[in-house]
């Protein structure tokens, strides 16, 4: 029977992959985000203008740089655990404990930058 | 019985370009904590705010510091940091058009729309590399 590869969004969704899953979606969304945030702001460099400064200033707002902050760090953990299940195919069968570890990574890393966003905003 | 056509195992684009994404992934982790570990040592541990040592450690420009008070910036003015820009920008712009080519193509297939979808990639990348690098040398100059 061949392959069949007309599968609707929804349908995919309730493929049940769980983790690893849910870390390939994030890890593509993220990486998506980036592509555009960084390529407009490389943009709004290289052109100025009205156009360019107000793609500049959402980019120093710190709501936006908390959700590039976390999107980066995430891109940058996962694809960390990516790299090292790939060049070292042994530790695949560790795969979802891998999972947790990357979590154990983000959370904190992430926790701090939010703490001293908080700290700041508050004149702390 | 027909299974989906996959391709040829051995040196191919995808192989190279399989193979650059963890590289550059780990290049970029470099450049990362070089930058981070010069932006501590000459003062952003207790003279900056988180934000700004995040922008500071994958691009060491003056236009992502000249808020901040980090009191040796002209130590980052120097041939060796404008290597680690350009190596950031490398890495870093080649790793995300790959990426944004790899999810199209998961969905486009290898119908006729690839080799101009992958025309347009080439060209995105060389402009956007051009970009940076005009503004790279931008920020020497500022």
């Amino acid at each position: 029977m061949a392959l069949n590869r007309k599968v609707g969004f929804f349908t995919g969704l309730k493929y049940k992959g769980g983790g690893p899953m849910w870390a390939w979606i994030l890890h593509r969304l993220s990486g998506l985000a980036m592509v555009l945030f960084i390529g407009s702001h490389i943009l709004a460099g290289l052109f100025g203008g009205e156009v360019g400064y107000a793609i500049n200033d959402i980019y120093t707002s710190e709501i936006f740089q908390l959700v590039l902050f976390f999107l980066v760090i995430f891109h940058a953990v996962n694809g960390l655990r990516v790299v090292i299940l790939d060049l070292w195919p042994a530790l695949i069968e560790h795969q979802r404990e891998a999972i947790w570890a990357e979590w154990l990574v983000i959370v904190p890393l992430y926790g701090l930058i939010l703490f001293s966003a908080v700290k700041t905003a508050l004149g702390l | 019985m027909t299974s989906r056509k996959v391709a040829k195992r051995g040196f191919s684009l995808d192989y190279i370009m399989w193979l650059f994404m963890r590289l550059s992934a780990l290049g970029l982790y470099l450049v990362g904590i070089v930058g981070f570990t010069a932006a501590m040592i000459w003062g952003a541990r207790n003279q900056a705010d988180i934000n700004t040592i995040v922008r500071w450690t994958f691009f060491p420009n003056s236009f992502h510091v000249a808020s901040s008070d980090i009191v040796n910036i002209d130590a980052f003015m120097s041939i060796f940091w404008d290597m680690m820009q350009m190596l950031a920008i490398f890495f870093g712009v080649t790793h995300g058009i790959n990426g944004l080519r790899i999810v199209v193509e998961d969905y486009i297939g290898s119908s006729w729309w690839r080799p101009i979808w992958r025309g347009f990639i080439l060209v995105l990348w060389v402009f956007m590399m051009l970009a940076a690098y005009n503004l790279v040398q931008a920020s020497v100059a500022y």
